[in-house]
C-alpha cells in the first residue's frame, strides 16, 4: 500500500488541490452531462408524443 | 452481415437502444478499474511527486477531444459525399461529448501547469491550438442551434467541422513543429513508450472508459435525433408509443 493515511491521500504529496481539482471536475462533468441528457430526452419524447397525439385527433 | 442494414435510421435506432446498457456498465467498470490504477497500482513519479497523477485524466481526455472531431469530421465527409440522412446525425451526437473532453483537457492541463511551469497558462502552440479547438466545438454547436432548418443546418455545420479539421494535426504535431513548453508525446507510434507500464495500461484503461462512454451518450443523443427527424414515419409512431 502506498498510503499510510487517508490523510495522506488527500493531500497528495502537497498537490491535492490540483490531483483533486482535476478529476472531481472531471466527475462533475460526466455528471452534468448524463443528467442534462436524460432530461433532455425525457423532455423530447414527451413533446414528440403530444405532437402524436395532437396529430391523431 | 449487411452495412447498409444499419444506415438505415429504424435497424440503427433499435440496435442502438440494445448497446447503450452493455456500453454503460462497461464505461463504468474501466473507470473504476482505471481509477483503482491511477491512485492505488501506479507508483509516486520521481520528478513529479503525485502531480502527475492528473496525467490519467489529462491524456485521455485530449486524445477523445481530438478522435471525437476526426470521428465527426469523418460522417461529415460520408453525409456531404452520399447524402446519407444519418452520418450527420452522428456528428450532432458527439459535438457535445467532444466540447467536454476539450475542457476537460484544457482544465487538468492548466491544473497540472501551475505546479510544474509556475503558470495556469501560457500561449504555446500545443495550448493555443487546443483552445482553438474548443473554439470550433462550441462554434459548430452554436452554428446548429442558429439553423432552423435541419438539412441546411446539417450541411453547414459539416463545411465548418471539415474545415477546421485542420486544426486537429496542428495539435498533434505542434510539439514537434515548434518550440512548445508542453512536452512532447510519451506514447508513440513510432517508438516504445517512454514511461512505466503501470502509468501507461492506466492511461489505456481510462481512454477505453472514456471511448465506451463516448459511444454510449452519444447513442443516447442520436437515438432522440432519429426520433425527431423521422417522427411521421410509421415505425417512429410505434417506437414514441413505447417510448
Amino acid at each position: 500500500m502506498m498510503w499510510q493515511s487517508g490523510a495522506e491521500f488527500w493531500s497528495m504529496g502537497g498537490y491535492g488541490l490540483y490531483v483533486w481539482g482535476s478529476f472531481g471536475v472531471t466527475a462533475l462533468g460526466v455528471i452534468l452531462e448524463v443528467w442534462l441528457l436524460r432530461r433532455g430526452q425525457r423532455s423530447l419524447v414527451n413533446r414528440l408524443q403530444r405532437m402524436q397525439r395532437w396529430e391523431a385527433q | 452481415m449487411n452495412l447498409y442494414h444499419y444506415a438505415a435510421p429504424a435497424t440503427f435506432y433499435r440496435m442502438a437502444g440494445r448497446w447503450i446498457p452493455w456500453l454503460s456498465w462497461g464505461a463504468g467498470l474501466l473507470t473504476a478499474m482505471g481509477l483503482y490504477i491511477s491512485f492505488f497500482v501506479a507508483p509516486t513519479d520521481f520528478q513529479q511527486g503525485e502531480a502527475y497523477r492528473i496525467i490519467f485524466i489529462h491524456v485521455p481526455a485530449a486524445w477523445m477531444s481530438m478522435f471525437i472531431y476526426l470521428v465527426m469530421a469523418f460522417w461529415c465527409a460520408i453525409g456531404l459525399a452520399f447524402n446519407t440522412r444519418l452520418s450527420y446525425l452522428m456528428a450532432r451526437a458527439l459535438a457535445p461529448t467532444g466540447a467536454l473532453f476539450c475542457f476537460l483537457a484544457l482544465w487538468t492541463g492548466a491544473l497540472w501547469g501551475k505546479p510544474m511551469w509556475g503558470a495556469w497558462w501560457v500561449g504555446d502552440a500545443r495550448l493555443t491550438s487546443q483552445l482553438i479547438l474548443l473554439f470550433l466545438y462550441v462554434g459548430i454547436m452554436a452554428l446548429w442551434a442558429a439553423i432552423d432548418d435541419p438539412k441546411r443546418g446539417d450541411r453547414a455545420g459539416a463545411l465548418l467541422i471539415l474545415v477546421g479539421a485542420v486544426n486537429v494535426p496542428i495539435i498533434y504535431f505542434s510539439v514537434k513543429w515548434w518550440n512548445t513548453l508542453h512536452q512532447g508525446s510519451s506514447i508513440n507510434l513510432m517508438k516504445a513508450p517512454s514511461m512505466a507500464t503501470t502509468m501507461l495500461v492506466g492511461m489505456l484503461v481510462m481512454a477505453i472508459a472514456a471511448w465506451l462512454y463516448t459511444i454510449a451518450v452519444a447513442f443516447v443523443r442520436v437515438r432522440g435525433l432519429i426520433l425527431e427527424r423521422e417522427r411521421h414515419t410509421d415505425w417512429a409512431q410505434e417506437a414514441l408509443k413505447e417510448a
